[in-house]
């Protein structure tokens, strides 16, 4: 803790980009490139292109926004960035192949997917100690913590499951069957639903945590686009909880549901196959990462347009922003 | 391998006892149903994922986890064999010394599934064990079949010859088995000769022609210089050939047989022959946009590339190649495979092991998501508009109801350290599926189940 305090002191003194801004930062891994690109939020620039460990692709914040977490999945650890100095400041022994993760919302562990084996890695953030290991199935990905933390729901792409574990005992507390290929989940904000991703079967399959059952499965329609190609991955839930924006990957389109009627209310066209998206601080932005056309695209929120598309690494993947 | 840790968190001394004191064996017909009491043994993390208390051995989509230290609570396991049938057929040597013959292609890709199967089973009270029947080179694959037969209706991967595969699946035995055809490539078996019980995973010679066809026909190279061998799986796509050349409008402008013996493996110096014979085997074709080769014994298609005697590209059975899977291929969680058959076999991977894959994916995904327990159930799954495989193409795929052949992308690559490309290519279009743009659609086949 010292040592990081006084790190990240000597940063603030150091750097001038660190200097107080009413701008968003937002980083964007690049799988090919193993950098995290550093964009601001108000000039859409690129401020500075950190190096990180082999195909990253997972990021995420920690919730005070000190640290950024980078699952770096072919160096087998998770990179650590602070977010002041821009520097990589530690590593974590993720266990092999991190691909995405999530933290909890007291900031205290993090929840990793190992998806070359099938075991999802529970990590003490600032030890760095791994304390717990739980096996789901077959090639782990999406990961999310309820806003409660009582509950984290991890998919695993081969096996086609959304694992529930419980968080205080670190058990599995139930498995539910959803479309090939589960990408990600996310809770709701007032933890009734978890949505979960089906890139290869095409829909998004809402689950009660009630019951861990599946209440709803929506799918997608894009006249003049053929129906396979329409594979949501990344999504996330406007602040105001009324509307879901996912990445359609090879449909090269962000789609947006009513999450209340779970109608698609949208199709908005982005760069070619978007993975993952993330929203500005205030939620008037959303950022898209285009895995196919090395750029993020900038969607305005309430007119639902597309208006910029930003250049980023090869084979962007993930997104997250600090305000 | 995926499930290394998995294994050793099992062997805590808690878990196998949990294990041991859980497992009640549940006895159904049929021999897909094993009735070997040993049952943990092959379901890695079975215990974290226990039904409740009175749960059946039905399998449900959400299967609540036993209470906390609950692992007595455990519900019995729906066990199932799925028997790997082959025949050690010799293999075509590589063309070169330095490849070495690889004799265990296609059961390594079964004993992965298994696996993977049985770590998805063990949250739905599922396990399965791989049965591996490979019969030597001489021995009698049919009987082997009968006596596995007696047992009852089986769910079987076929590692298999046609004439094998023919012979098996006409037993009246089994009638009602359901049988993955992961080896053999033949037309007959998807048209004249089809069977109720066989299903093709493997890609025939016509998807594969049509795979590179498209591709061509996209880069506007449309005259085809073809040489081919003469045997009958070379006749067999070389008919396949002409039948894409007419669908897509490509023009083949000469078929010329390579019929120079084979031999310059065992030369020191043999490349010199090599080089002197092949201009002269390739030289005087009306003009030609690329060389489209056939040699499925793999005697001579490998020497063509650089030695021809006008610059071409080579496609067929050798250069760019046509298959189901390929050891550079990367996409939507390919490398996982890839990873894992290095770490299995300590080897790259091969079509093989792929189709053998996702034969038994086939079977054990019918299983786990229908719920059902009977050969016959599990096989009007397969068949039904719900059944959709997950195989690292990006598409969900399942089988075509006229010929029962797979759908599936065609990756284009082989003799390439990156894929090339995958077909269907983009403009090819059908009106319900665009993977069906490859090989036999509906209107043409001349299947008829009986």
């Amino acid at each position: 803790m010292n040592r990081l305090t006084a790190t990240a002191a000597a940063a603030a003194v150091l750097l001038s980009f660190a200097s107080p801004s009413f701008a968003a930062t937002i980083f964007v891994s690049n799988e090919k490139d193993n950098t995290i690109t550093v964009i601001d939020g108000k000039t859409l620039q690129t401020i500075k292109t950190i190096p990180v460990g082999r195909r990253p692709r997972g990021v995420v914040l920690s919730p005070d926004f000190k640290e950024l977490f980078v699952a770096a999945g072919d160096g087998d650890i998770m990179d650590v960035i602070d977010t002041k100095t821009m520097e990589k400041s530690r590593e974590l022994e993720s266990g092999p192949d991190p691909e995405l993760m999530a933290v909890d919302p007291k900031g205290e562990k993090i929840y990793i997917a190992n998806e070359d084996d099938s075991l999802v890695t529970i990590m003490d953030i600032k030890s760095g100690d791994v304390v717990g290991e739980v096996p789901v199935g077959v090639e782990p990905e999406g990961m999310t913590v309820s806003p409660d933390n009582k509950y984290t729901v991890a998919t695993s792409e081969s096996t086609s499951m959304a694992h529930i574990i419980d968080n205080e005992k670190m058990k599995l507390v139930a498995n539910v069957l959803v479309d090939s290929r589960p990408r990600e989940a996310k809770f709701t904000a007032d933890g009734s639903q978890v949505w979960v991703s089906s890139e290869v079967g095409g829909s998004i399959s809402v689950i009660d945590p009630k019951t861990w059952k599946v209440i709803k499965k929506i799918r997608f329609q894009v006249p003049g686009v053929r129906p396979e190609l329409l594979q949501p991955v990344g999504m996330e839930f406007t602040k105001d909880g009324k509307y879901v924006f996912v990445a359609l990957g090879p449909a090269n389109r962000v789609a947006v549901i009513d999450a209340k009627t779970f109608e698609v209310t949208n199709y908005i066209l982005v760069g070619q196959r978007p993975w993952h998206l993330e929203f500005d601080p205030d939620g008037t932005k959303l950022y898209v990462a285009n895995g196919l056309t090395n750029d993020m695209t900038v969607i305005d929120v309430a007119s639902q347009k597309a208006e910029k598309s930003v250049p980023v690494g090869r084979l962007p993947w993930g997104v997250a922003v600090m305000p | 391998m995926s499930s290394s840790s998995v294994f050793s968190m099992r062997h805590s001394a808690k878990l196998i006892f949990g294990l041991a004191a859980a497992f009640v064996m549940i006895w159904l017909t049929g021999p897909a149903i094993a009735e070997d009491p040993q049952a943990g043994s092959q379901s890695p993390s079975a215990a974290p994922a226990a039904a409740p208390s009175g749960g059946t051995q039905q399998p449900s989509s959400a299967a609540p986890a036993a209470p906390a230290g609950g692992e007595v609570a455990t519900p019995p396991i729906t066990k199932f064999k799925i028997v790997y049938l082959g025949k050690k057929y010799p293999e075509p040597l590589p063309l070169s010394y330095a490849e070495r013959p690889v004799t265990d292609k296609g059961i390594q890709g079964a004993r992965l599934y298994i696996k993977e199967a049985n770590q998805s089973g063990s949250f739905v009270n599922m396990g399965f064990d791989l049965v591996e029947a490979i019969v030597p080179a001489k021995g009698d694959v049919v009987a082997k079949a009968k006596e596995i037969l007696k047992k009852g209706d089986a769910l079987i991967v076929a590692d298999l010859e046609p004439e094998d595969l023919l012979a098996v699946a006409d037993l009246p035995e089994a009638k009602n088995s359901v049988i993955m055809n992961i080896r053999s490539s033949q037309e007959s078996l998807r048209q004249e000769q089809c069977r109720q019980n066989v299903f093709h995973i493997i890609p025939d010679w016509a998807m594969r022609a049509d795979a590179i066809a498209q591709y061509l026909i996209v880069k506007k190279w449309p005259r085809w210089f073809v040489i081919h061998g003469d045997s009958a799986a070379d006749k067999d796509y070389l008919a396949q050939i002409q039948r894409s050349a007419k669908r897509y409008g490509g023009k083949i402008v000469e078929e010329r047989v390579y019929d120079l013996p084979p031999g310059a493996r065992n030369l020191d110096s043999g490349y010199q022959q090599v080089q002197g014979q092949i201009p002269m085997v390739t030289q005087g074709a009306p003009t030609h946009d690329v060389i489209w080769v056939i040699d499925t014994d793999d005697n001579f298609g490998d020497y063509l590339p650089y030695r021809t005697s006008e610059p071409n590209l080579v496609v067929g059975t050798q250069g760019l190649q046509a298959t189901a899977w390929d050891k550079s291929y990367t996409e939507y969680g390919a490398m996982t495979f890839q990873d894992d058959m290095l770490k299995l076999a300590k080897r790259d991977s091969t079509e093989r092991d792929y189709t053998a894959w996702i034969g038994v994916r086939a079977l054990t995904d019918a299983a786990m998501r229908s719920g059902k327990t009977t050969v016959p159930e599990i096989k009007q799954y397969i068949l039904s508009d719900e059944f959709n495989l997950e195989g690292h193409k990006g598409l969900a795929m399942n089988f075509r109801s006229w010929d029962h052949q797979m759908r599936q992308p065609i990756i284009l690559g082989g003799g390439t350290r990156t894929v090339v490309s995958k077909s269907p290519q983009e403009g090819f279009l059908h009106e319900t599926n665009l993977t069906d743009t490859l090989g036999y659609d509906k209107p043409e086949t001349k299947c008829k189940f009986h």
